[in-house]
């Protein structure tokens, strides 16, 4: 972003701390842009003449007399079709050595859409992969995290849902990305001849931390563009959503606000939530859905940051590797897919919410058998056929390496209930019963 | 809303996120409103501190863009929300605006859009006449607002007591004609039409007086109205973690309550849960009115995208109107999703205005701030002898899921029935998740009350509920017993005890929210169920090993659950009641 002639240059900066600093100017906006010695900055408070700029880079080296020069506008994305197939930083600078992209300027980070113009989702995302479409069924205008340790391949999976979704637009927003994971991504697209539905941005692990807020930002100003002026239905990936909330408690607490749970700012929630209400339907057809990731120190959910994201998403998706068949699994008991209801039973077979619940239900009752074992119990002859139900089920069903149709994971369960159960055991609606039970 | 004379005006001194100190030229009063004047567009503002000639104001909007020094105007007014036919139906923001009335896709700032439809014509009755000594809410009027029949009352803020000189026949009018004229005891006139407008924070009294709640609202929910009741003019809460049913719950509760009108505030929730009711309430049939649910439902929106500040403004907004029409002598339901964000908002400001925090940060009034605001609700008798009420219940979402944490502990003090979400109840996907043993209802320990359920149930039904109850509780027991010392280590008795509860919590507790016919419980049926999964408790079944036990069970769960699917006293539901007691005779 280039500097005007006729702006005036300020060179007396008064405070300095590691993400912010200060100075004494009059008539500026608040959130209002500016360059710091070259870095981008953005107004944070204002009190009389003295306004608090966080440096998006980082303050290492910056001077007292550094100089600062105000934009008098807030972040802009340039929007157009344009857009499509390229690479960008978090500034929305080009990183593909392409050219800049000519269009209209947006103010990131703009206001909400009017609930009344929303449409309820309704429109169901088949990803193959039974954990999530007949467990927790997606929905586009839904947004749903994965919630997974760092161990889990977490990136693999969303980039298989992304791909296997039928989005006329793909952006991935990445924070704190490993220039590894960057570049898979970057393959996966690549391969999968779909670089011309694809839009990055993009904050590695190389880039300053604090530049990760305006990722989603951009990613979401470029949805809304394509999702609102083109009616195209867009899926976005944020990857690491819990790198993104690292970087705004530095800055509150640089800022000396009194931090709440696990010192993250008193407003996690709100900033949280004002990135994953973006996604929506609309009436017409466009729609934003946002897939993210918030990596989980050793499962612990009620960490600040997965705590306040399960309150605002519509839902979580946990994986957790399931040792007795080797396999990274869906875990049904921890996610959920709240809008699943709007679909299944009337987008899919009318049998699925009983399909699913009843197989949850086995599947919990083949996890109190394994504790008993574990304790040294006896097992009933129950237990023994849960334990053995329990195990194919995840194997066949649960593992995020299935893809198969929704139909065929219903008769798959329904295969399974009559191979272990009674009809009595499965208690599924006997109108079900009579048309899906597979035994005698 | 603004008054003669020299309106206070002030500039811009600072800006933290929507927190900003203007520099004022006169006087200015707590939680009074002001306009911040960005180029073209007033942005709203509640004054929440004041410091000799610096006041701090938390700004309904964005502030992106504010400078220092731009020109602030006072009004004089408190917040306040505009009163009269044609609420009932509407989508408001926090605020009261209408949002169907705002333009364009995304909300912008400063639209803000009136409450009422001031053209409408209005079919009106008068309720007085002429001579009669009136006082604030009294009744003059009535219009038919959808279905429900609307008073038109001496305005709230009337003080002392008038008397009707004129008032005017029926006839077709809209809200802003004069439709009565008063005189004060110093004989000036005062003229009164369709509508007027009441400040949210404080509450509406002009009712007689409140007595303890002592009346039954019916929910269709068994785990509340059978286990845990709540009353017409009751309060209650339901903390739970995420995704453990609180929405779901309250949803259900807006749809099936016994209620004449609901107000949903969605406060500081996900937006594509207000389109959900948004979607369905206009198409969903009410059984009490013959209509659509819509037509007694006003929705106030405020999520969690939308500006933080009206967040705390809209549950008083939703309360206000509550108070409106229960001055009309309606049962009102109030459900506010999640009074946590509202907490949270406070929360925000009070640490951007540097003040000492309590614990976990939140302002250290927040218990009291928590219980004014419950104790607005109520039963209350109207200086006619009509009643009203206002039933509230609230959604915790406490940190983590842990109860110990201030909004649940301040919520506890001032509701009254807890109904508390586990969430290994929905793990398990025992849905509603409220834990049978953690939650309660204080109601059902009200004299009041017992004696209106003696009556209007059972003599014993009491005593039901308690065994029941007793029952989950000696489940509980046992299951941890056999957790314990395993299958074999105990007695058959305790799977038996183990089993009871099971069907207690299968059969009565659990309610699939989705499924047409089990979503809703009439009483009736209610008192059947409670009774027939009561006499199978009290039977002592013979096995001769606990291995028999399970299965058996799960039978009997399977046909009542199978029973709970079938349409009350359908061939259906008999011929399951048949093969209940076919396997009954089994062991007995
Ligand atoms: N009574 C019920 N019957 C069937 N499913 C239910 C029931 N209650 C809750 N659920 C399931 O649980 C999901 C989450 O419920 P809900 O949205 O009410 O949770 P919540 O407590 O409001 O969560 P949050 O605090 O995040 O808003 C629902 O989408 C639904 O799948
Ligand atoms: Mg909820």
């Amino acid at each position: 972003m280039e500097t005007k002639a006729f702006q005036k240059i300020y060179t007396k900066v008064i405070q300095i701390t590691k993400a912010t600093c200060s100075l004494r100017a009059n008539g500026i906006g608040y959130e209002e842009l500016a360059m710091v010695n070259g870095r981008l900055a953005q107004v944070v408070k204002i009190i009389g003449d003295v306004v608090t700029l966080q440096v998006f880079g980082g303050t290492e080296g910056i001077p007292t007399n550094a100089e600062v020069v105000f934009m008098g506008k807030p972040p802009v994305l340039k929007v157009s079709d344009d857009l499509a197939g390229r690479f960008f930083n978090a500034f929305g600078t080009p990183i593909d050595g392409g050219p800049e992209v000519e269009g209209e300027e947006r103010e990131i980070g703009g206001p909400s859409v009017n609930p009344v113009r929303r449409k309820q989702p309704s429109e169901l995302i088949a990803t193959g992969i039974a954990g999530i479409d007949l467990n927790n069924t997606l929905v586009t205008g839904q947004k749903i995290p994965f919630f997974a340790d760092p161990d889990q391949p977490f990136n693999q999976v969303m980039a298989m849902v992304a791909m296997r979704a039928k989005a006329d637009k793909i952006i991935l927003g990445g924070m704190g990305l490993t220039n590894d994971d960057y570049l898979f991504y970057k393959n996966v697209f690549e391969n999968a001849g779909a670089l011309d539905r694809i839009i990055c941005f993009v904050n590695t692990t190389e880039n300053p931390p604090v530049e990760r807020l305006l990722v989603p930002d951009m990613a979401l100003t470029a949805a809304e563009y394509f999702a609102v002026d083109k009616k195209q239905s867009v899926l976005v990936l944020l990857t690491d959503m819990t790198l993104y909330a690292d970087a705004l408690s530095i800055v509150s607490n640089r800022m000396d606000q009194i931090p709440s749970k696990d010192s993250m700012p008193g407003s996690l929630y709100s900033d949280l939530a004002k990135i994953y209400e973006k996604a929506v339907q609309f009436p017409d057809g466009g729609s934003i859905t946002i897939i993210a990731v918030t990596t989980l120190s050793s499962g612990d959910i009620t960490h600040a940051i997965p705590d306040n994201t399960g309150y605002i998403t519509e839902g979580q998706l946990f994986l957790r590797k399931d040792s007795d068949i080797g396999k990274v699994i869906v875990d049904p008991f921890r996610s959920l897919s709240r809008l699943k209801q709007l679909v299944i039973g009337d987008k899919t077979r009318k049998d699925h919410p009983q399909v699913m619940n009843t197989a949850i239900r086995l599947y919990a009752d083949a996890a109190l058998a394994k504790t008993k074992l574990e304790n040294g119990f006896d097992l009933t002859d129950y237990d023994e056929r849960t334990l053995k139900f329990g195990k194919e089920y995840s194997d066949k069903l649960l593992a995020i390496d299935v893809n198969i149709d929704i139909d065929m994971m219903l008769d798959t369960a329904w295969g399974l209930f009559a191979k272990y159960f009674s009809k009595a055991e499965v208690a599924i609606r006997s109108e079900f019963m009579d048309k899906y039970w597979k035994g005698e | 809303m603004k008054k003669e004379g020299k309106q206070t005006q002030g500039k811009i001194a600072g800006i933290i996120a929507n927190l900003v100190t203007v520099e004022v030229d006169g006087p200015v009063s707590q939680n009074e409103i002001c306009y911040i004047k960005l180029a073209d567009i007033d942005l709203m503002a509640e004054v929440i501190k004041v410091f000799e000639k610096k006041v701090f104001v938390q700004v309904f909007e964005s502030t992106r863009g504010l400078k220092v020094g731009m020109d602030v105007e006072f009004t004089s007014a408190m917040l306040e929300v505009t009163l009269g036919p044609g609420i009932l139906s509407r989508n408001y923001d926090g605020l009261q605006h209408d949002l169907d009335r705002m333009e364009g896709v995304f909300l912008k700032r400063g639209d803000y859009t009136q409450a009422l439809d001031y053209e409408k014509l209005w079919e009106y009755t008068p309720l007085a006449n002429v001579g009669d000594t009136v006082l604030a809410g009294d009744w003059l009027g009535e219009v038919i607002e959808n279905v429900m029949p609307h008073k038109i009352m001496v305005p709230f803020k009337f003080e002392g007591k008038f008397t009707v000189k004129e008032i005017t026949a029926a006839g077709q009018f809209n809200v802003n004609e004069v439709i009565a004229v008063l005189t004060d005891s110093k004989n000036n006139e005062v003229k009164v039409t369709m509508t007027q407008t009441w400040p949210v924070k404080i509450p509406i009294k002009t009712f007689k007086n409140k007595p303890r709640p002592f009346k039954l609202l019916e929910t269709g929910v068994r785990t509340i109205d059978t286990m845990n009741p709540i009353v017409e003019g009751g309060t209650g809460f339901i903390p739970g973690p995420f995704g453990s049913g609180k929405t779901v719950l309250q949803h259900a509760l807006s749809k099936q309550a016994e209620a004449d009108i609901v107000i949903v505030a969605a406060c500081g929730e996900r937006a594509n849960e207000v389109v959900e009711i948004f979607t369905e309430f206009p198409e969903l049939d009410d059984p009490r009115t013959g209509r659509k649910l819509m037509e007694r439902t006003t929705i106030i929106a405020n999520t969690s995208n939308m500006p933080v500040a009206a967040r705390e403004a809209s549950v008083y907004t939703a309360m206000t109107i509550a108070e409106y029409y229960r001055s009309m002598g309606l049962k009102a339901l109030l459900l506010a999703d999640s009074t946590s964000r509202w907490a949270q908002a406070l929360r925000e400001m009070s640490n951007r205005m540097e003040e000492l925090p309590g614990q976990d940060a939140f302002p250290m009034d927040l218990p009291a701030i928590i219980s004014n605001f419950y104790s607005r609700a109520g039963y209350v008798y109207l200086n006619n002898g009509q009643t009203g009420s206002i039933t509230f219940i609230g959604t915790v979402s406490p940190a983590g899921g842990n109860l110990k944490e201030p909004v649940t502990e301040s919520t506890k003090k001032a509701a009254r029935c807890f109904y508390a979400l586990s969430q290994q109840r929905a793990d398990s996907k025992r849905y509603p998740a409220v834990d049978p043993i953690d939650s309660y209802s204080k109601y059902l320990e009200y004299p009041e009350l017992q004696e209106y359920l003696k009556k209007n149930i059972s003599e014993t039904w009491i005593d039901k509920v308690l065994d029941a109850k007793n029952y989950l509780l000696r489940s509980k027991e046992s299951s941890e017993q056999i957790n314990i010392l395993g299958d074999d280590g105990v007695p058959i008795s305790y799977h038996l005890s183990f089993w009871r509860g099971e069907v207690i919590d299968f059969v009565i507790l659990q309610q699939d929210a989705f499924d047409e016919i089990d979503k809703r419980t009439s009483l009736e049926r209610q008192k059947f169920l409670l009774e027939k999964v009561l006499d199978i408790c009290k039977i002592d079944f013979k096995f001769e090993s606990f291995d028999e036990v399970n299965p058996y069970f799960k039978r009997i769960i399977n046909v009542l659950k199978q029973m709970n699917y079938s349409e009350y006293e359908s061939d259906k539901f008999n011929n399951y009641l048949t093969e209940l007691s076919t396997i009954i005779d089994e062991r007995k």
